[in-house]
């Protein structure tokens, strides 16, 4: 059985010492060794921005697309091949930027995969301009007066999209991190994690010490249920997105590729592809 | 007798032009006629006028004629707008309610279409009743509609069929009486052969599941929405999907997932999907996964003609991405080379490991034409260069498997995830045989080659098709469904004792710069027959080097396909 070990390679990851997507990487590596996963049976599908190289960084396959288009190749991957682990990763701009179309499809078509994203509240790759989840007043490159527009809070909309699984994680807890993966990968549908993943070297407002100050952890509130929505909505109303946990879990959802008409349980890529002549002559016959 | 005849009916978009003209056509298929049909359409559901022309033959023609023989309308904007082209004595029929009016130089049949109608039993028959008003003209009996009505009522009981079988006979009745079976409008019997009937998309969507395409994602499109719809149709058999995404942005990324998962995968789009699909191919490009974009080209720019031929995306389909790909473009001309070419194009995308973009204009997509047995044992599926076991690397592994391994073919082994030994790593960065990123300029320049390597020197067999007179003073350089306006006008300039030839473009990208040019050798004249304003496709021969002095263009863009007679007195003042 696979260890923890097993998940690592020896690239050196070019994160800054101290960046939050640390501590996701080692989560997610944690994670899949707990679940008794073998590496060959993980794609990590990511998009670009620093926290987009952690595909790089994790001895699984590693797909690192384009800009804000890991979801979309994410769930092309599953279609393929149904018996894959399919994990999607990337930042808050990749995700809730130029992405957020893909994820609010990606939350309504439901296929079951992972999607875990490094919000970090900046663009860190392009070195430090403000963000969708940036808040407003936020001073960036692009703002230096301070931001102006509002701040788009994922698991409001997450929630708004009808998702059936959300969770919020935060780098410095990798123990709730690493469950919460776990039941992630472990939901059958489309699940995100949005963790609060700092900066540090392009954000100085949301710090390790800002997010241990204003967030919420929903695992110590008593009597909390994350299977009821309203609830859930309230919660990350009240705190502005600003908590941690399982926030809301529906296992009533069929997942998108169970639901296919004539999709078979044999993934795709090991299909015979070879076409039926019975078959084809019935399809013709529509243009005889 | 008539060996061939044009026929058009015309009315306000959603009254039951489309289906008047199908049943039609069908029918006259059925008969053993060459059937070529065209739309002419806009982009509103109901209301505006909208026609559709058939061409009737006894042998095959792939294009429209400039003259109509037989006119159906149901209104009088329908007359007003096309009875120019009807000929000298030729037909109109025209519906008796709203007192219809036409010029001298055709004949003019008014007939209660819309009472007799309502008569049999319902007003919507008045198709019904023109097709039999048809039928008397034309000299062909009801009975070549019985099979056609009864496939499409019977859902709706017997009494259904029967009502419009007896407006069928109204309609011809009425006109017989009118004294309208004249023998000159007569068509020869046909041998009765039952050939298949269908639009390029349709075999676009044939041909892609025979070539084993299994991932259909894409974003709804005019002219391109028929592939998805018949697919989402074919694929239960097969096992298949089709997701209708948010965009082509995710349509082309969730192919390229895909692909790399290990499906055969696909899109179709038309040039403002494709336009957004430019990123994503240029990293299919520089992953080297291999995907097939079908891009059924329509009047552009921007929203620019939607439900018209144009044929101005090539340019955009070699040079729309940015940096530097090995990428495969191919043009289909005719429906049976939309089906057969589905299947080389995952077969070139999977040998080559890159995109390749079938392209085709909205007239191939969207005219129904007769075309012959479509034979799926001619189908081969060659995935090309898989990792074998010994390939493999042995696990736990403490390597990547290299997946972009160099080659002296540029060719590298591919595996899918899922498979033990073969973790690697794919990204759009420049990376090491391993897929990790590496930036350094000497792996810069390996990659690269490598990647280029793939394609070059190759010209792609049949790349052109060369007819007509192998001592030609003129050859016609053409593509896509150009293919047929260019073959009559060569037949008819033979026929004037003119020296002609016809080099068909089915690939321009490897550009079939020696197929080309063996093609024009020896003529004194070289005319690029395209469907855009600024003669792409001759660029593009004189961007790739083809050498010729006498290189002219002639080209067309206000939205409609060339006709025959167009060609024919262009190159005849050519000589
Ligand atoms: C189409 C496109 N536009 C812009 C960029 C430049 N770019 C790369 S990463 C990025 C934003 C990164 O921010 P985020 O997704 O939050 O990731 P982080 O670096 O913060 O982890 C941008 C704008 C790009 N690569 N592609
Ligand atoms: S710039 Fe920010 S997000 Fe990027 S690696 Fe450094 S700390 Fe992490
Ligand atoms: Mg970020």
């Amino acid at each position: 059985m696979a260890t923890v070990k097993d998940f690592r390679n020896d690239v050196r990851p070019n994160w800054c010492p101290g960046c939050g997507d640390f501590a996701v990487q080692a989560s997610i590596q944690r994670a899949l060794a707990a679940m008794g996963k073998e590496p060959h049976e993980v794609a990590v599908i990511s998009g670009i921005g620093c926290s987009g190289r952690i595909s790089g960084y994790i001895n699984t396959y590693g797909f690192h697309g384009v800009h804000g288009r890991a979801l979309p190749a994410a769930q092309g991957v599953k279609l393929a091949n149904r018996n894959l682990t399919v994990i999607a990763a990337g930042g808050d701009g990749d995700g809730f930027g130029i992405g957020l179309n893909h994820f609010m499809h990606a939350v309504r078509r439901n296929m079951d995969i992972t999607y875990i994203v490094m919000d970090n509240q900046i663009y860190g790759l392009t070195k430090g301009q403000h963000s969708p989840t940036s808040a407003k007043g936020f001073t960036a490159k692009t703002t230096p007066e301070g931001n102006i527009e509002n701040a788009l809070v994922p698991s409001q909309i997450a929630l708004a999209a009808g998702i059936g699984f959300l969770a919020q994680g935060f780098s410095s807890d990798v123990n709730q991190l690493v469950s919460l993966i776990q039941q992630a990968i472990e939901y059958r549908g489309f699940a995100l994690i949005n963790v609060f993943s700092p900066c540090v070297t392009y954000n100085k407002i949301n710090t390790y010490d800002f997010f241990r100050e204003h967030i919420t952890n929903l695992d110590q509130v008593e009597g909390y249920d994350p299977t009821d929505r309203a609830q859930a909505m309230k919660t990350v109303i009240e705190t502005n997105g600003l908590c941690t946990g399982l926030i809301y879990r529906d296992d009533s959802r069929v997942p998108y590729e169970d639901q296919i008409p004539g999709f078979q349980q044999t993934p795709i890529y090991q299909a015979d592809l070879r076409l039926d002549p019975a078959v084809f002559d019935t399809f013709v016959k529509e243009f005889a | 007798m008539l060996e061939q005849l044009s026929w058009k009916v015309g009315g306000q978009q959603g009254e039951g032009v489309e289906s008047t003209g199908e049943t039609f056509a069908v029918a006259l298929n059925r008969q053993g006629y060459y059937v070529y049909s065209f739309r002419h359409f806009s982009s509103r559901i109901k209301g505006g006028h909208s026609n559709d022309k058939v061409r009737v033959s006894l042998k095959q023609y792939r294009a429209i004629t400039d003259h109509t023989d037989v006119l159906l309308a149901f209104d009088q904007e329908s007359i007003d707008l096309n009875v120019k082209e009807v000929r000298e004595g030729g037909i109109v029929i025209a519906d008796e309610k709203f007192n219809p009016k036409a010029p001298d130089h055709v004949r003019l049949f008014v007939v209660p279409l819309t009472k007799i109608a309502e008569e049999c039993g319902s007003a919507i028959m008045k198709n019904m009743v023109s097709l039999g008003a048809s039928a008397c003209v034309l000299g062909l009996p009801i009975s070549i509609f019985a099979e056609v009505v009864e496939e499409r009522f019977r859902r709706k009981g017997q009494k259904i069929v029967d009502q419009n079988m007896l407006a069928i006979q109204r309609g011809f009745e009425y006109v017989k009486e009118l004294g309208g079976a004249l023998p000159e409008f007569a068509l020869k019997p046909a041998d009765g052969t039952r050939r298949l009937f269908m639009m390029g998309n349709d075999a676009i969507a044939l041909g892609a599941v025979a070539a084993g395409a299994r991932v259909m994602p894409a974003y709804p499109i005019t002219p391109a929405s028929d592939v998805m719809e018949s697919l989402i149709r074919k694929f239960p058999k097969v096992g298949g999907v089709v997701v209708q995404t948010e965009d082509e942005i995710a349509a082309i990324n969730m192919a390229i997932g895909a692909a790399y998962g290990g499906a055969r995968a696909m899109t179709a789009t038309s040039g403002p999907g494709l336009s957004l699909m430019m990123e994503a191919i240029g990293l299919a490009g520089m992953t080297e996964t291999p995907v097939v974009i079908v891009d059924t080209q329509r009047g552009g720019p921007s929203t620019g003609l939607p439900t018209k031929q144009e044929q101005s995306d090539l340019f955009a389909a070699l040079f729309g991405t940015h940096g530097e790909i090995p990428k495969i473009v191919l043009n289909p001309a005719t429906t049976e080379e939309c089906f057969y070419i589905m299947g080389d194009a995952f077969n070139l995308a999977e040998k080559y490991q890159c995109p390749v973009i079938v392209m085709t204009d909205l007239q191939l997509s969207l005219s129904k034409q007769t075309t012959d047995p479509l034979d799926l044992g001619r189908v081969e599926i060659d995935r090309g260069y898989l990792a074998s076991e010994s390939d493999l690397v042995p696990t736990p592994q403490t390597e990547e498997f290299k997946r972009y391994k160099v080659t002296e073919t540029g060719i590298s082994p591919r595996v899918f995830p899922g498979t033990k030994g073969g973790i690697h790593k794919v990204t759009g960065v420049e990376h090491l045989e391993s897929g990790r990123p590496n930036e350094t300029s000497p792996n810069r320049k390996v990659q690269m080659e490598k990647r280029m390597r793939k394609l070059r020197g190759v010209e792609l067999p049949g790349s052109v098709v060369r007819t007509g007179d192998a001592d030609a003073e003129v050859v016609i350089v053409g593509l896509g469904s150009n293919i047929g306006a260019i073959a009559e006008a060569v037949e008819r300039l033979r026929a004037d004792g003119l020296k002609v030839g016809h080099a068909h473009v089915h690939a321009i990208l490897p550009f079939p710069k020696g197929q080309l040019e063996a093609a024009i050798d020896g003529a004194k004249k070289v005319v690029v027959v395209e469907n855009n304003a600024t003669g792409q496709l001759r660029h593009l021969m004189a961007h790739f080097g083809v050498q010729h002095d006498g290189i002219d263009s002639l080209l067309k863009y206000d939205g409609q396909p060339f006709l025959p007679s167009e060609i024919y007195q262009h190159v005849k003042g050519m000589f």
